[in-house]
């Protein structure tokens, strides 16, 4: 074979890779919605999410914004795009300085990217600090930074648990008397014995619908509020060799079906009464009604078992922090109109109404129109939805989110559930020790 | 002719253009394309990147932190995308050289009817991308027992397999999705330097009595070495350069990091926990394994000092 052949195959096998190595990531939006004045003095306030849903509460606020304040008109232009690409195009924005949108929805675990450098975001400070005794301030703590807030939270994520009633009725179980851990487990023998059900399911890529609020609970965490990594301590291990027990040794419990509870295997399993009880944050009703339908009247809410009698019996999980970027055109107006659609006594009826939510002020929870029985979730789940709420909310635990966070989350999904939960080739110890390591070597100084 | 040109300003555009296609000049005229999209695509980025991993950068500040990006490279979840790229690199390594070239020769065979629908069947592979191919691979080989892959475990009277959660299956799916990829193409290499073999020599070996097995093993094996090599290395680089076959099954996390790979932990660390810097590391450190890796292959296959021979 001569160079010329060799030439050739070369720039051949060039073309072939180039040809295939078409992307499959556009840059295109999934939908544009512009809502708002058409008024020739409109301020035109750019807005991203990953979540369409949240477009119904900003497009409300902003139809309200305009009637109320005629003279201040403003054209709302609300761009969604898929989880993943929105918050990579945005980490790319702030690197570069460049295509920032005014106003922004930024999911919890992805927080912390941003938090990092000079800061590309607006305090909101003047707008919380005078409600601060209205809400349940923990949330507001997760998105702020050394005394700033900056990212306005849409929910409390407040932890509880959903009971499949009919089965507990068959296996004889009374919800109520189920305080603790303990309980919880003794119950579930009587499930498992009286039913074809399990009690419950133990997610392996499902770090804040079991671990998370577990650990959050019991005062702990992955990281401690001076940064250190304590993944690896005491009362983590006990949790995590909970969970092997209840899937092992109390044989209470299986392993979710899709790896997490938000699956559409795991919808098909509990449709089909595979097991009796989800441990998940109150905006997971939005799940049952869009994904279960068929169980409604059958599911009850119940706070959390407590580790011990009197412990904390909730944990605030997931979320979305909505923050006002530095670069955006009109800073106080954007301000401005964010508290009103996010932080007003009105906006937060709006997040239970439109959205489903738990919202954050508490003050909103017993008036009329969030007890207005009128109500898809009332009329799925009962009404003592905010009973349990307001029952809870001295007992939710401030989350400690960093940089190291999305590393945390990454080494429990992937190595100590597998290693642990799932091949069982690890103990609790062994692997949550392995991973605190590897999560300490990826720190920055 | 052009040395005449200069007497009168008329002939300005013949004076450039006798200039630019002066035997001289034409050659890296060429060349400049070549050398331009290399420059723009490879060369700069590749400095930039080496420049980035001595950096942490973050939203409005850069800073130079030494060697701290790369002393954080070494770690365990870098040993297990280092393990299962080599492993990977193996197995495809040894599966693309074998089996195309294997099937080059039966398919140069003057026996084998319908040549070329088997080429182009064969071929057809290469022109999908690797995500949307793998994603029909990720359903053939899902959990439920209705999937092929399963279907045909079950006519060999074992269970349903969970294809995606243990490290051997795991491997499997990678390794053959790439080769069901790529060895259409690996074969029209192969059966191009098929052509090149000289049909007199097999003559002559048949004047002398060799057997079928004695012409593969002493004339087509050792012709096709040329081609061998450059197959296997291609393979090698393309095989420590995988992302596609492990990101189509898991995206960036895969249980117990079975499917982790050293592209892979790039972007899982440089874009998804937007560490840039830290991602430009382990890309200068799997640049300087691969340069490493071919150096050595090239030098025990002999191919340095042959340029000479030629």
């Amino acid at each position: 074979m001569n160079r010329k052949t060799l030439l050739l195959l070369t720039t051949t096998a060039f073309f072939v890779s180039a040809c295939a190595n078409d992307g499959e990531t556009g840059t295109s939006t999934d939908e544009v919605e512009t809502i708002g004045s058409d008024a020739e003095n409109a301020e035109e306030i750019t807005l991203w999410t990953f979540a369409p849903q949240h477009i119904d509460l900003y497009g409300d606020a902003a139809e309200r914004w305009n009637e109320e304040f005629p003279d201040r008109p403003i054209d709302l232009v609300a761009e969604t795009y898929p989880f993943e690409q929105m918050h990579n195009n945005l980490l790319l924005a702030v690197q570069s300085g460049t295509g920032l949108p005014d106003i922004v929805d930024i999911e919890l675990g992805q927080y912390p990217n941003f938090m990092e450098g000079i800061i590309q975001f607006e305090p909101m400070n003047e707008y919380v600090e005078p409600i601060l005794d209205k809400v349940v301030d923990s949330r507001y703590e997760l998105y702020s930074r050394d005394g700033n807030y900056y990212g306005i939270p849409t929910h409390v994520g407040a932890t509880v648990m959903y009971y499949n009633t009919e089965i507990m009725d068959e296996a004889g179980v009374d919800i109520d008397e189920i305080v603790t851990w303990d309980d919880f487990v003794e119950a579930g023998k009587q499930v498992v014995e009286n039913t074809d059900s399990t009690m419950w399911n133990v997610g392996t890529e499902d770090w804040l619908m079991d671990m998370w609020p577990m650990i959050s609970q019991r005062d702990s965490d992955a990281i401690d509020e001076n940064g250190e990594v304590i993944l690896d301590n005491e009362a983590n291990v006990e949790t995590l060799q909970f969970l092997y027990d209840a899937l092992y040794v109390d044989e209470i419990a299986e392993l979710t079906p899709g790896g997490m509870n938000q699956s559409e295997e795991f919808y098909g399993y509990f449709l089909d009464e595979g097991s009796a009880s989800i441990l998940a944050p109150l905006w997971y009703m939005g799940r049952f009604v869009d994904n279960m339908p068929d169980l409604e009247g059958k599911i009850a809410i119940r706070p959390m078992p407590a580790w011990k009698e009197g412990g904390n019996r909730s944990a605030g999980m997931g979320g979305t922090g909505t923050v006002v970027t530095k670069a955006a055109d009109n800073v106080e107006l954007s301000k401005e109109f964010l508290a009103y659609a996010k932080m007003s006594e009105e906006a937060n009826i709006n997040l239970w109404t439109i959205l489903g939510f738990d919202p954050p002020r508490f003050d909103t929870w017993e008036s009329e129109e969030v007890r207005n029985p009128d109500n898809v979730y009332y009329e799925y789940f009962g009404d003592n939805i905010f009973d349990v709420l307001l029952d809870v909310r001295d007992e939710i635990n401030t989350l400690n989110v960093t940089a190291d966070t999305p590393n945390v989350i990454n080494e429990y999904h992937t190595h100590v559930t597998f290693n642990v939960l799932r091949n069982r080739t690890e103990t609790p110890k062994e692997a949550l020790e392995r991973s605190a390591k590897v999560v300490r070597s990826l720190q920055r100084d | 002719m052009a040395e005449q040109a200069h007497a009168s300003p008329k002939t300005k555009n013949n004076k450039i253009g006798a200039f630019l296609s002066s035997k001289k000049v034409v050659p890296y005229i060429f060349v400049l394309p070549f050398f331009l999209s290399f420059s723009i695509l490879t060369l700069y980025p590749a400095i930039n990147g080496i420049i980035m991993s001595f950096r942490q950068i973050l939203p409005g500040v850069v800073e130079n932190v030494g060697f701290e990006n790369y002393a954080r490279v070494f770690n365990l979840n870098f040993y297990d995308a280092l393990w299962n790229t080599v492993i990977y690199v193996f197995w495809t390594t040894m599966l693309l050289t074998v089996v195309p070239m294997l099937l080059a020769i039966f398919l140069n065979s003057k026996t084998i009817k319908l040549k070329t629908i088997f080429r182009a069947s064969l071929f057809v592979p290469a022109l999908t991308s690797t995500i949307v191919g793998g994603m029909i691979f990720r359903l053939m080989f899902s959990e439920s027992s209705s999937a092929i892959g399963n279907q045909l475990m079950s006519l060999i009277g074992l269970g349903p397999i969970e294809w995606r959660y243990s490290a051997i299956t795991a491997m499997f799916l990678m390794v053959v999705l790439a080769f069901w990829r790529w060895t259409g193409v690996n074969l029209l290499y192969y059966l191009a330097a098929l052509q090149n073999i000289s049909e007199s020599l097999y003559e002559q070996a048949d004047i002398d009595g060799a057997s079928a097995w004695d012409k593969l093993r002493l004339i087509t094996i050792p012709h096709l070495k040329p081609i061998t090599v450059f197959v296997s290395t291609i393979t090698i680089i393309n095989g420590f350069r995988m992302f596609e076959e492990s990101f189509v099954y898991w995206e960036a996390t895969s249980p117990g990091n079975i499917g982790l790979t050293i592209v892979g932990y790039i972007y899982q660390q440089g874009v998804g926990q937007n560490d840039l810097g830290f991602g430009a590391a382990i890309g200068v450190v799997l640049m300087i394994i691969i340069f490493i890796i071919s150096t050595i292959y090239l030098g025990i296959t002999g191919t340095f000092g042959k340029g000479n021979n030629k």
